[in-house]
C-alpha cells in the first residue's frame, strides 16, 4: 500500500504538473491535424486516402508525444535537483522510473487517439482491428517513452533532451514505414529499419488499420515488447551507474 | 537508531573526496561535521542517504548495512540537502503533500501533517504560493519540513543555514535543537564554526576528506577554559618592540591575527592595563583593548591548520562540495 501510495503520487503529480497542461494538450490536437493535412495537401488526395494515412499519424503522435516529454520533464527535475528527492524515496529504483514513465506512456496514448478521433469523422473505421491496434498503441507508447527515458539518462541539459531526441526522431518518420513504405527504401538501409522498435509498432498498426503488415501479429508485438524491456532495463543501468555515483 | 560509519572512502578520479572517514552517532545525538567547503561533508551526506556509492567500508544504520541495501534505511531517514529540491512548480503545501505521499502517508494523514510544519515553520500563509516564489529563509525551512514530514528518527542536515538572512538562520537553529530536543537523532554538517559549537553535543573536524578530531563540544572547549586572551587594535603596528615586549611580559604569548591587532594570550589572568601602559609609553596608538572569549574557533584552527577566515570566507558561497 506505502508503494502504490508513493507511485501514484509521483505519476498524479507529473501528469497535473507536465502532461495534461494546456500547451500540451493543444500540441496533441493541433500535431496530428497538421500531419494528416499535410500528407493529404501533398497527395492532392481524397478523404479515403485519411485510412491510409492514419497508422503514420498515430505513430508519429505517440513519438513526438512521448520521446522528448519525457527526456525534458526528467532532465528538468534532475537539474533543479527534484529528482534527488525522488531517489531518496524508500521506493525501488525500478518502480520509481515506472511510475515516472507512466504518464509520458499515457500521454502518448492519448495522443495516438486524437487522430482515430478525426478519422472516425471523415471516414469508415468499422473494419478496424482494434483489439490488435489498442495493445499496439500501447507498446509503442512505451517503448517511445523508454527511448525518452534513454535519452534522459544520457544528457545532462534540457536543450541537450530535445536534440537528442530529435536526432533519434527524425530518421525513425523515414525509416519505420510511416509514411513511405519500407520496401521502397534502399537495401542497404532497410536493415537499420529492422532495428527499430517504431517499424514493428507501424507493421502492427497497419495490419490493424489497413489489414496490410508485411511481418505476421506474432512477430511485432513480442519484439516490441523486448525492445521495452530492453530499453527500460538499460536506462535502469545508466541511472545506477550515472546518477548514484 | 543508531548511525555507524568506518573507513568509509569515496574519489572521484584522481580526488579522494571521503578517505577512511569512521565515526558512530548513538540515539538521539546531535553530531556535528564541521569543515571547508570542499571537505568531503556533502559526498558523506550522499553515501549515507544512497545518492552515492562508497568505494570502500562501511555504513550501518540501525542494524541496516546500507552499502548493500541503502534503499532499507531510506524510511528511518530523513535528508536536507544544501540546496533546497523541491519542486517549483508546486505551492508549499502542495511539495509537502507530495514528500509525504513518497513515505507512503495517507491523504488526511498528508494533508495534517503538512499543515502542522507549516504552523510550526511559520509557513502557514504562504502554504498556496509556489515554492519558486519563496524567499532563500523560506524554502530553506520549506525544505527542511519536506524532510522531517514523514518523522524519520534520524535527520541528515546538509549545511541548513548556509547563504539565508541570520533571522531565518536563528530560526531554523532553534528548529533543529527543538528536533534533537524531541528524540531525533541528527548529524549535522556545517562550515559555521559557531552553528557546530552552539549546537552539537559532539563534533568531528573534517579536512580533505579525512577525520582530522572528532570529540564532545566540551571536552574540545575544556583546554580553552584556562585560556585568557586579549586583542589590542594599534595604530602603527610595525613599531611595535617584539623582543622587549616579550621580555617585560614572560608569562604571555604575543601574536598578529591581522595587520593592526596584538593578541596577547596566557592561562593566567591577563594585565591589560599594564599591557596597555607598556605600548602606550612607547608612543603606540592604542584604538581599543578587548578581552575575548576563546571559542571553538581556536581549537579548530589548531588542529586542522586552516585559518578561520578561510571558513568565515566561504559563508556567502552556496555549498559545492559533491
Amino acid at each position: 500500500m506505502t508503494r502504490f501510495i508513493a507511485f501514484w503520487n509521483i505519476l498524479a503529480k507529473d501528469l497535473r504538473a507536465y502532461y495534461f497542461k494546456p500547451p500540451n494538450i493543444s500540441w496533441g490536437l493541433i500535431f496530428p491535424f497538421a500531419w494528416t493535412g499535410m500528407f493529404l495537401i501533398r497527395s492532392g488526395g481524397s478523404l479515403g486516402d485519411v485510412l491510409s494515412l492514419l497508422p503514420g499519424v498515430m505513430a508519429v503522435s505517440i513519438l513526438f508525444g512521448t520521446t522528448s516529454m519525457l527526456a525534458v520533464t526528467i532532465t528538468f527535475e534532475k537539474k533543479g535537483r527534484s529528482f534527488e528527492r525522488l531517489l531518496l524515496a524508500p521506493l525501488p529504483l525500478d518502480l520509481l522510473m515506472i511510475a515516472k514513465t507512466v504518464g509520458a506512456a499515457l500521454f502518448g496514448i492519448v495522443n495516438a487517439f486524437v487522430p482515430v478521433l478525426m478519422a472516425s469523422f471523415l471516414v469508415d473505421l468499422s473494419g478496424v482491428a482494434w483489439g490488435v491496434l489498442l495493445p499496439t498503441v500501447v507498446l509503442i507508447a512505451l517503448s517511445s517513452t523508454f527511448v525518452g527515458l534513454f535519452v534522459a539518462v544520457a544528457v545532462s541539459e534540457v536543450f541537450e533532451a530535445q536534440t537528442f531526441s530529435n536526432f533519434l526522431r527524425f530518421p525513425m518518420i523515414f525509416l519505420c514505414g510511416l509514411f513511405f513504405p519500407i520496401e521502397k527504401l534502399p537495401s542497404v538501409v532497410r536493415p537499420l529499419s529492422y532495428a527499430l522498435p517504431l517499424t514493428y509498432g507501424v507493421d502492427a498498426l497497419r495490419g490493424a488499420v489497413l489489414g496490410d503488415r508485411i511481418l505476421p501479429l506474432a512477430v511485432d508485438l513480442p519484439v516490441l515488447a523486448v525492445f521495452c524491456i530492453g530499453l527500460f532495463a538499460l536506462s535502469l543501468r545508466n541511472i545506477r551507474r550515472k546518477w548514484i555515483l | 537508531m543508531t548511525v555507524s560509519l568506518t573507513e568509509l572512502s569515496k574519489a572521484f578520479g584522481e580526488v579522494r573526496a571521503v578517505d577512511g572517514v569512521s565515526f558512530d552517532i548513538a540515539d538521539g545525538e546531535l553530531f556535528g561535521l564541521l569543515g571547508p567547503n570542499g571537505a568531503g561533508k556533502t559526498t558523506t551526506i550522499n553515501m549515507l542517504t544512497g545518492l552515492a556509492r562508497p568505494d570502500r567500508g562501511a555504513i550501518v544504520i540501525n542494524g541496516i548495512d546500507c552499502t548493500k541495501d541503502a534503499k532499507a534505511a531510506q524510511r528511518l531517514i530523513g535528508v536536507v540537502p544544501d540546496e533546497s529540491n523541491l519542486y517549483p512548480e508546486l505551492t508549499g503545501m502542495r511539495n509537502l503533500t507530495f514528500c509525504a505521499a513518497l513515505y507512503g502517508l495517507r491523504k488526511r494523514e498528508r494533508a495534517r501533517r503538512a499543515r502542522e510544519l507549516l504552523d510550526e515553520f511559520g509557513l502557514a500563509e504562504a502554504a498556496d504560493r509556489k515554492f519558486a516564489t519563496y524567499s532563500k529563509g523560506m524554502k530553506r525551512k520549506l525544505t527542511i519540513a519536506a524532510g522531517i514530514i514523514h518523522r524519520p528518527p534520524i535527520l541528515f542536515l546538509d549545511e541548513p543555514t548556509t547563504g539565508i538572512d541570520v533571522a531565518s538562520a536563528r530560526q531554523i537553529r532553534g528548529l533543529i535543537s527543538s528536533l534533537n530536543a524531541d528524540g531525533t537523532t541528527i548529524l549535522l554538517t556545517t562550515h559555521y564554526i559557531e552553528e557546530a559549537e552552539r549546537l552539537c553535543g559532539r563534533i568531528a573536524f573534517i579536512v580533505r576528506g579525512r577525520i582530522v578530531r572528532i570529540d564532545t563540544t566540551a571536552s574540545l572547549l575544556q583546554p580553552l577554559h584556562e585560556r585568557h586572551v586579549v586583542l589590542i587594535d594599534l595604530s602603527e603596528p610595525g613599531l611595535v618592540e617584539w623582543p622587549l615586549l616579550a621580555e617585560t611580559f614572560p608569562a604571555y604569548r604575543f601574536g598578529t591575527p591581522h595587520a593592526g591587532q596584538l593578541r596577547v594570550e596566557s592561562s593566567e589572568p591577563l594585565a591589560v592595563g599594564a599591557i596597555v601602559r607598556f605600548l602606550e609609553e612607547r608612543e603606540l596608538d592604542v584604538l581599543e583593548a578587548r578581552r575575548v572569549r576563546p571559542s571553538l574557533e581556536e581549537v579548530f584552527v589548531e588542529v586542522t591548520g586552516i585559518e578561520a577566515d578561510v571558513m568565515s570566507g566561504e559563508r556567502e558561497k552556496p555549498g559545492r562540495g559533491k
